[in-house]
């Protein structure tokens, strides 16, 4: 009865399977051999926890084509340059919202002006040299605190969130929160030129005039170490957003990495011939840019520490700013050029260029937009560069449309889940590796940690036996005796070690010997 | 085509509509003079006059590029209104996720020193026994109800209220065992009396006499009782071995194996069979009901006090010992435990297993409950407090999650089986987030400060000087035997394993 009711066949049936590039996007390290059967338990566990990210590898790949947002493009006529578009036909060709983030600033008296985005880029701070502080709501151009702080500013940075922002000084550092109140002053951190704000680790590291590293935990408001760099005045910085680590500018042309657990630098690299001029780092910690005073830009893998391509630019850059999606911005004089992919094939011609008014002192990416933010000596402009901003946020990472509960929330999480600075090294992941140091290695730390080595074999010293029995001869004699204990324990080792080898030899001969003489039937016709 | 682009809300939602459907905003500009280069316009401008005759097509400069930059509307990220909750988008792509594995950790270090805070095991106690709690009976039925037999009397409690229901005098001296028949009905318990009396779980009515149902009269103490899972037979022990039979006064099937006094019987809750005991001669016996004489019996170093079968793996039990230890045994191969459990300091005086068999809870003379993995040597917990005294008996709820323990000083005492868990109902997203910490917690286990920090544990300083003391003790025989060793002739001091060394013999 029911095989007469004909059945419709799933033409597609199981899931629908996922692209291989994206699922290789969420892939965490590479699998390793299963253990042997005999350890069973061990293999089950690593069987089910292997299935575990396999799956959620498999939902987030899923995910992932359910991103609302692409990410943004530009592109030209065939034979056309897209560095010959300018601003004005961009913003003409797009809707009035995304053209509104076209804009300039024209503060000609307090410049030029260094720039930061806040986390979420919502929010932009104006540091002018001449004490000229400013932050707002860039987006709505709604103004948070403006003043004047009647002193040189070498560098403004926000800290984690945009109810903070730290601004370095003619002498010292100082802290202030978004209406303009002078929260501290910290004496501890002397000529600090520039900054860099580590945000997972609550950190803010600042090098100075006087060649320091200073590093400054925000939520303690704690000095965490200072490191003489011994490398003059500090005045290039940048931070590698993926294991946390800085990155210097030496006037010698070398570029070191510095964590806040080490005296010295992690690495020193020459990549320059005459001073470095500006670094930028990649977001996923694979490339570096740096700009010399030789006028070279040049791309290095940090991860092989190689370098990858080395391009000439007439005028040198003078600052350097990476995109979340790895646009490079180069500004020379009070030109800014944009480019694409520096580190795939050479590129000949820039994305974009742009000129601003005055000389550029500070370039910047806005994260989540397609805006870039240059400060120069007659104010600021944001200009619209389609595609460097990463066009899908996280909303528990950085939200730039929270609400305040949501970013009291995102606060009290991020700090819970703050990271120590001692966890800051080159590999991030490497504390979810499997130790594999060996009992020597172990024991040589213990015995650094101890100061002494606790499993010390105690030198002999024989007991004081009455009776004549502890004479200098007797006492003598029986160290001896003891030591020539040892000494047979060392021997006797060693030749059952010899005996064992030559008994394994010998069976390996024997068994050659028997597998050799079944190999030929006319062997027996042999003499 | 172009948008027009509004700044009405309804313009808005229009433009994005368009956008997503086209993902790009095609731009196709005619002009004749390209505003954005003068020089080029000024030689166009030229041409044109020059050439006015020509056809003007010709001259049409088209410029067409594709542009898209990254515009969002608000509308899609925030809330519509007050009493929605706020919208969060996700991306799990890991770039914008960096230091996972540092976060994880710093996560997993919060979890395990939050899991030390909210350790607060001890619920309840339970007084009103106005003599030692001797022993106790978990309803087979009813979560919320547990019987207790003290020194003089004998007690129904109800647990969730944490108060006595019910006070019989079962018996003149002391309640030594209990145990609730499989139905609920009814209850057997046995005295020093030599009595074995069956009562009515029901409360009397009023103006009713609280009377057994049921008594037989032994002839020597009866030590402990247990009753078979399906039918009317129980079981009791005390010189001998004996199997009733809930209709006859007599005993259907007594057992003895050359020993004058058991102290515990269990019947086995799968193989509802076989029966195991434990014997003042430092041997545990395994008896199958419808044989006539004992199936083996190991004996051991030390007394066993008494014993638990595994409900899930019934081939294992787990018995108590006056050395300080619990053995968990394989019935079929009594040779050697499979798994020693130590850190008692103390004779060990009841065990019981939890519900999914995966643990089990030690009663000590130490003053202290432990809990033990089943497979594991060392316990995962220890809980006392200052006036709790020799834990006598102990019990772990049947839905897993509670301890009751009864001690020397008439106390009965309610403990969580894991010491920071939040009782009551969860809210999915609570339920959530521990499991989540429970994972980063065994992912991070072996990690030494979060080692550290969840293996701490405060004990009470005679305890800690103790078990300090014993694995001196312990240390300096290894030592002493390592020495023997190695100054006798190779071969006549084999290697004894700390399983093999408290085992006698096997006798079939």
């Amino acid at each position: 009865m029911f095989n007469s009711i004909p059945q419709k066949s799933d033409p597609f049936p199981g899931s629908a399977p996922v692209p291989e590039e994206k699922l290789n996007k969420f892939k965490r390290g590479v699998k390793g051999e299963l253990p042997p059967r005999p350890q069973y338990k061990l293999r089950d566990v690593v069987i089910r926890s292997e299935a575990a990210s396999d799956l959620a590898q498999k939902q987030n790949a899923r995910y992932d084509l359910m991103l609302p947002e692409d990410a943004g493009f530009l592109e030209g006529d065939e034979d056309e340059d897209t560095c010959t578009i300018s601003q004005d036909d961009i913003v003409d060709a797009v809707d009035i919202t995304a053209g509104a983030k076209y804009f300039s600033l024209t503060l000609s008296q307090f410049g030029p002006y260094r720039l930061d985005y806040s986390k979420t880029g919502r929010h932009l701070l104006l540091g002018g040299r001449r004490g000229h502080v400013t932050c707002l709501d860039w987006q709505s151009k709604q103004l948070m605190c403006e003043m004047n702080v009647m002193e040189t500013v070498n560098d403004v940075k926000w800290l984690h969130s945009e109810a903070l922002f730290a601004v370095a000084q003619k002498k010292w550092l100082y802290i202030y929160d978004n209406k303009g109140i002078e929260l501290h002053c910290i004496r501890k951190f002397n000529d600090v030129l520039r900054m860099q704000f580590l945000p997972y680790h609550f950190l803010l590291a600042t090098a100075s005039a006087t060649g320091f590293l200073q590093y400054l935990d925000v939520s303690v408001g704690k000095e965490v170490v200072a490191i003489c760099t011994k490398a003059g005045r500090l005045d290039v910085m940048a931070h590698n957003p993926h294991n946390a680590i800085i990155h210097l500018g030496h006037s010698n042309g070398t570029v070191t990495l510095w964590t806040p657990n080490q005296r010295e630098p992690l690495v020193k690299m020459l990549c320059h011939q005459g001073g470095v001029r500006s670094v930028a780092v990649d977001k996923t910690g694979t490339y570096m840019v740096t700009s010399g005073m030789d006028k070279k830009l040049k791309v290095y893998d940090i991860r092989a520490y190689r370098p990858l391509q080395s391009y000439f630019l007439p005028a040198g850059a003078s600052c350097l700013s990476l995109s979340q999606r790895g646009l490079l911005s180069a500004a020379t004089g009070d030109i800014v050029q944009v480019y694409r992919d520096v580190w795939g094939i050479p590129v000949t011609k820039p994305y974009m260029a742009h000129r601003a008014k005055g000389s550029v002192w500070g370039v910047h990416f806005c994260p989540f937009e397609d805006v870039l933010g240059v400060g120069h000596g007659e104010g600021f402009t944001s200009m619209v560069v389609p595609g460097a901003g990463e066009p899908n946020f996280d909303g528990l990472d950085a939200n730039p449309y929270r609400s305040a509960k949501q970013r009291q929330e995102w606060e009290v999480k991020a700090l819970l889940e703050k990271i120590q600075p001692e966890l800051i090294g080159l590999d991030p992941s490497q504390l979810s590796q499997v130790d594999h140091s060996t009992w020597e290695q172990r024991h040589v730390d213990r015995v650094q940690v101890l100061g002494f080595d606790p499993l010390a074999k105690e030198k002999f010293t024989p007991r004081l036996k009455t009776k004549g029995r502890s004479s200098s001869g007797k006492v003598e004699k029986r160290k001896k005796q003891v030591a020539h204990e040892d000494q047979r324990d060392v021997i006797r080792q060693t030749v059952e070690d010899r005996m064992k080898i030559d008994k394994e030899r010998k069976e390996k001969e024997k068994k050659k010997a028997a597998a050799a003489g079944q190999k030929s039937a006319l062997d027996r016709f042999r003499k | 085509r172009r948008d027009s682009s509004g700044t009405s809300r309804s313009n808005w939602k229009i433009n994005t509509m368009i956008m997503k459907t086209n993902n790009s905003i095609y731009l196709c500009r005619q002009s004749f003079f390209p505003s954005r280069n003068s020089f080029f316009s000024l030689i166009f401008s030229i041409f044109f006059f020059l050439m006015e005759s020509l056809v003007c097509a010709s001259f049409i400069h088209i410029h067409a590029m594709k542009v898209k930059v990254l515009s969002r509307n608000p509308d899609d990220y925030v809330r519509e209104t007050k009493l929605d909750i706020q919208r969060v988008p996700r991306n799990y792509d890991p770039s914008l996720h960096p230091f996972e594995v540092p976060r994880e950790y710093t996560r997993a270090l919060n979890a395990t020193k939050l899991e030390r805070v909210f350790a607060k095991p001890f619920l309840a106690s339970l007084d009103g026994h106005r003599d030692g709690v001797n022993c106790m009976a978990k309803h087979p039925k009813s979560l919320s109800t547990m019987l207790s037999g003290s020194c003089d009397g004998e007690v129904v409690w109800n647990l969730t209220k944490r108060e006595c229901v019910r006070t019989l005098q079962a018996h003149e001296g002391f309640v030594r065992g209990m145990v609730v028949r499989f139905c609920g009905t009814s209850f057997f318990t046995v005295g020093d009396d030599k009595t074995i009396k069956q009562w009515k779980m029901e409360t009397p009515g009023y103006g009713e006499e609280e009377e057994p149902l049921n008594t037989i009269l032994g002839k020597s103490v009866f030590t402990s009782i247990d009753h078979h899972q399906k039918e009317g037979v129980f079981v009791t022990c005390g010189q001998q071995v004996d199997i009733w039979d809930e209709q006859r006064s007599s005993p259907i099937r007594s057992f003895s194996w050359g020993v004058d006094s058991f102290s515990c019987v269990r019947f086995n809750p799968v193989e509802t069979e076989l029966l195991a005991s434990c014997a003042s001669d430092r041997s545990i016996v395994l008896y199958d009901m419808r044989e006539a004489t004992p199936l083996k019996k190991v004996i051991m170093n030390m007394r066993s006090n008494t014993l638990c079968w595994n409900p899930m793996e019934a081939y294992n039990f787990t018995c108590s010992n006056e050395d300080y230890n619990l053995y968990t045994y394989d019935m079929r191969y009594l040779d050697k435990p499979f798994t020693v459990h130590m850190d008692h300091v103390s004779a060990v005086l009841d065990v019981d297993y939890s519900p999914t068999g995966k643990e089990f809870v030690s009663a000590s003379f130490d003053k202290t409950i432990r809990i033990f993995p089943k497979d594991s040597g060392h316990s995962r917990e220890v809980y006392h407090t200052k006036r709790m005294q020799h834990v006598i008996s102990i019990k772990w709820s049947s839905d897993n999650k509670y301890i009751l323990s009864a001690s020397d000083e008439m106390n009965i005492r309610l403990w969580k089986a894991n010491a920071s868990e939040k009782l009551g109902l969860l809210a999915p997203r609570e339920k959530a987030a521990v499991n989540y910490s429970q994972k980063l917690k065994e992912k991070f286990q072996h990690h030494p400060q979060i080692r550290r920090i969840s293996r701490h544990r405060h004990l009470p300083k005679s305890i800690y000087s103790q078990s300090k003391e014993l694995r001196v003790m312990k240390e300096a025989r290894r030592r002493k035997e390592r020495n023997v060793r190695k100054h006798s002739k190779p071969g006549s001091m084999p290697v004894v394993t700390e399983k093999e060394k408290h085992v006698v013999t096997v006798v079939k």
